[in-house]
């Protein structure tokens, strides 16, 4: 029985913000220990923590060191951004592999505006922003409406977008941006509350998001709903928690929480909550489970799947405008094959190819595993050949760990 | 004389269900033995097994094929000793040509090279055995649904077949591809083939076969033998249904109120040909607490009737009015319809009802998620309270509302989905082939919560292809054919005759 109940938390990556790993424990009888169910929900989790203490030992110890920490979140902070787009196109059931392209194009526009016309940077990055959305929006609408596969619409999508980079930039690379613009990657958040504001934002954080999951999870009692065991909670809480202060401590000694790690966290909250609790979450889930019922249970199927190109779109904007302001100066090569890390952090994560399947959850870890794999190997000397070997390997592994837990549950 | 086949006591155990409960069955060389019963009585099960769906070892009894033991792995199994099964969902690859297809998985080939020569050769062969005059070059999809029977057939023969069986083969074909076919049986017949014919349709059997197995409930009921004399319909029938024919049904005492829905000048076009016209000029009323069934043979225009109403699901250049409550609705896209007051509960509930891979309490919501959130945000509380309340209702056995729902019965599954159309009030359910694929008892289940929405005094328009359920459950009865509803009867005059007549009537009236 264990087999058919646990299967809607089959999903790796456990969950580290809400009970999701226990929705399929209809059984109060559970509560109170820990099934060997949901800690195999935790594999992912468990492939992350060996993938960085390896890199932690093999790099000795630079890798947690707070000025490499930041960096990692720096370098990876656009993956994780683009990933949260890219998780609801493939839980639609689509693919979009034009974002690289978007990358550069978006860098490349807000170069110019902001360089070359001297556009004040908050307007340029609202029309950026806009201006990404379009873009997937112009993709989503030969995809839902057009009935074009995904995958051709955004292929032709990467051509025509790179394509464009270069003509916009002329073969130059346009910078130095300005200073406020900068500070979307290099700034970091003031320290008002003495050196220890970063651990202090963390704590609070983390006391907040410890209450709202225990006030979810009494609610579900109440309802005598599906709620997670008390053990199962405090574990994952625990965590959770644990890793954060770690994390925030660390950061600390550094400068402090960079602005980019807000932006991300906020997005990956909020993703989170819409992937979870809203009917515009739940109707994309629906559509790629079967795209037939979820249409004829009255959703607009067309117009839901237009809209998750969209937000891609802007999601790639934002990133494009993440990424420049990093480097601080845009190039036409800028976001070549970024598409590839982003969907291998979705595959990695657990999405399902199929559609319908997918967490944020997971797929943040998914991007932090390709992320640190990528700083660790370079860190070790790896040489860019190898380091896509591994990367495919160790994609192609999570997949078929993946499926192999799935068959072995159904 | 040797029997080619005989299954002594077989029995099949599915979580929960009894599905085959000692059936014996005998099949004599050259000869056409129909298998009947109701759909749940164990047909497709029974078949299965014998072709090594449900391998040796998963099933209790025994099987002699030919004289030795027929135990089979699975399908080539059975096929290597010459049992071909010919389903009635055809296993065709649309955009391969017919030779190509006669041939597949047993192309006649030298080191893996394919012998063009022979394969054309052969296939005209085959092809002219089974009458099918067309080239061998043309794709399966060109061809309509009854020359893709033959093409099944043909590839029968290809592999040699000593027993071939053919599951409700004629229930999607025109009448004169029906005949073609029996005949073609006929002829296999004379040259010594046996085969079993599984079929609704009592008045082909009672013409080709020579003896009928009567299963129900998943136990063999009797075996009528037709060579000393014709058996009539209504000995099969009484067979088929036994002694509990009278309450197959649960009764209901009408009360039915006033107009509710009134359709107008209906007209469905194609959605590809855009010529062809589906649905012709249909009218139709129905009242509150009325059932109203639509009888009419497979093709008949009633699903597509059913989905261009909601919100125009199928085809395309509709025409009409459709008026609810004596005001006129947009039914224009379907979450109009659902909110003017329509659910449509699909024939196909694994294609088209449920997304398999979620829980009961989110099928359940899908249609109505305004109805469990506040501003957009889903309350897991109010969600988890609505889908319990409807399993509690429904009678729906499952662990819980978080279990999957790919891993739910036939029945459950369809309660599943009607409850999710009723948490959306509808005023107006369209039910089609709300039974197919379930088992008797959550049959009655199912006939009572029909009964029930009606007592709510919703109206409820019913497609079936089963007349008895539709004479058991409907108030009134409207027959279609060929796109248009050519009789209406009053329960007290409905009759599986009087339908027929009047679809049979009605032939070639479009010209």
């Amino acid at each position: 029985m264990t087999d058919i109940t646990a299967s809607k938390s089959m999903n790796p990556g456990g969950d580290l913000f809400t009970g999701g790993a226990a929705a399929g424990e209809p059984q109060a009888r559970r509560r109170g220990r820990l099934p060997m169910a949901q800690l195999r929900a935790y594999g992912l989790i468990f492939a992350l923590a060996v993938i960085t203490l390896f890199f932690e030992v093999a790099t000795g110890g630079v890798l947690f060191q707070p000025l490499n920490l930041t960096n990692l979140i720096l370098q990876n902070s656009y993956v994780v951004v683009m990933a949260l787009g890219m998780l609801l196109v493939i839980v639609a059931g689509h693919i979009d592999l034009s974002i690289g392209s978007v990358v550069g194009f978006i860098g490349a526009l807000a170069a110019l505006l902001m360089v070359r016309f001297q556009v004040d940077p908050l307007t340029a990055t609202a029309l950026c922003l806009v201006v990404g959305a379009i873009i997937g929006g112009v993709q989503g609408y030969f995809v839902a409406y057009l009935a074009i596969p995904s995958f051709i619409v955004t292929l032709a999508g990467m051509l025509v977008f790179r394509g464009l980079t270069q003509a916009l930039l002329q073969g130059a690379s346009i910078g130095p941006f300005p200073d406020v613009f900068q500070l979307l990657s290099k700034g970091f958040l003031a320290n008002f509350a003495g050196p220890w504001t970063a651990l202090l934002i963390a704590f609070g954080v983390t006391a907040l998001l410890i209450g709202l999951n225990w006030r979810r999870r009494q609610a579900r009692i109440r309802a005598e709903g599906p709620a997670e065991s008390l053990a199962s909670f405090i574990f994952r809480n625990g965590v959770t928690a644990t890793l954060m202060l770690a994390f925030a401590y660390q950061m600390s000694a550094y400068r402090g929480l960079p602005n980019v790690l807000l932006v991300m966290f906020a997005l990956v909250m909020l993703y989170h909550f819409i992937t979870t609790r809203t009917t515009i979450g739940r109707r994309i889930y629906a559509l790629g489970g079967n795209i037939k019922a979820a249409r004829l249970s009255g959703i607009r199927t067309e117009r839901l799947t237009f809209l998750t190109f969209a937000n891609m779109g802007a999601l790639a904007g934002l990133a494009g405008m993440i990424f420049v302001a990093r480097l601080n100066t845009a190039n036409s090569k800028a976001g070549v094959g970024f598409e590839l890390d982003v969907i291998a952090a979705c595959f990695i994560g657990g999405a399902s190819a199929a559609g319908g399947i997918g967490k944020v959850s997971g797929v943040v870890i998914g991007a932090f595993i390709i992320g640190i794999m990528n700083n660790g190997m370079s860190m070790l000397g790896i040489g860019v050949d190898y380091q896509q070997v591994i990367k495919g390997v160790v994609l192609l592994a999570a997949v078929c760990l993946d499926v192999h837990n799935k068959n072995n549950r159904l | 004389m040797q029997p080619v086949l005989e299954m002594r006591g077989i029995s099949k155990t599915f979580p929960g269900v009894k599905a085959l409960d000692d059936v014996n069955l005998t099949v004599e060389p050259a000869e056409i033995l129909a298998l009947v019963g109701e759909n749940g009585a164990g047909k497709s099960t029974l078949m299965k097994v014998l072709s090594g769906v449900y391998p040796h070892g998963s099933y209790a009894g025994d099987i002699t094929y030919e004289g030795r033991p027929g135990h089979f792995r699975d399908i080539s199994d059975s096929e290597r000793r010459g049992i071909v099964i010919i389903h009635q969902e055809l296993a065709l690859v649309p955009y391969l040509s017919i030779a190509e297809n006669i041939f597949l998985g047993n192309e006649p080939a030298r080191f893996g090279i394919i012998d063009q020569g022979r394969v054309y050769a052969r296939a005209r062969d085959l092809m002219a055995m089974v009458g099918l005059d067309e080239s061998p070059d043309t794709l399966v999809t060109h061809l309509g649904v009854g020359k893709q029977q033959l093409v099944e057939i043909a590839k029968a023969i290809a592999k040699k077949v000593k027993l071939l069986i053919l599951d409700e083969p004629t229930a999607s074909l025109s009448e004169t591809d029906s005949e073609a076919l029996l005949q073609l049986l006929l002829r296999f017949k004379a040259r010594g083939i046996a085969s079993i014919l599984i079929s609704h349709k009592l008045n082909e059997i009672a013409r080709v076969a020579d003896r009928i197995t009567v299963l129900r409930d998943g136990t063999t009921v009797e075996t009528l033998d037709c060579r000393n004399g014709a058996i009539d319909e209504d000995r099969i029938i009484r067979a088929m249904v036994g002694r509990t024919l009278e309450n197959r049904y649960p009764v209901r005492a009408p009360r039915i109120g006033d107009v509710l829905m009134e359709v107008r000048d209906w007209t469905v076009h194609h959605p590809v040909h855009a010529d062809r016209v589906v649905v012709r000029n249909v009218g139709l009323t129905l009242r509150r607490g009325e059932i109203v069934g639509v009888a009419g043979l497979m093709g008949s225009g009633r699903t597509e009737l059913a989905m261009s109403l909601f919100g125009r699901s199928y085809g395309q250049g509709i025409r009409g009015t459709v008026r609810i409550d004596g005001a006129e609705v947009d039914v224009s896209t379907i979450d109009r319809a659902i909110a003017a007051g329509i659910a449509y509960v699909t024939e196909d509930r694994k294609q088209l009802g449920l997304v398999l891979g979620e829980d009961i309490a989110r099928n359940t919501t899908l249609a109505n998620l305004p109805g469990v959130s506040t501003a957009a945000v889903i309350d897991e509380a109010v969600e988890h309270r609505v889908a319990t309340g409807f399993r509690t209702k429904m009678r729906i056995r499952s662990f819980g509302v978080t279990q999957q729902t790919v891993n739910l019965s036939g029945g459950n599954q369809q309660k599943v989905v009607l409850s999710k159309w009723l948490f959306t009030q509808p005023k107006v359910l369209i039910l089609d082939e709300p039974t197919r694929g379930i088992d008797v008892g959550a049959k009655y289940e199912i006939y009572s919560i029909i009964n029930e929405l009606a007592e709510d005094g919703r109206g409820v328009l019913m497609i079936s292809s089963e007349m008895p359920e539709l004479l058991g459950l409907c108030d009134r009865i409207y027959v279609m054919n060929e796109g248009r509803f050519v009789a209406e009867f009053p329960r007290a005059e409905a009759s599986q005759e009087a339908i027929m007549r009047a679809i049979m009537r009605s032939k070639g009236l479009n010209g």
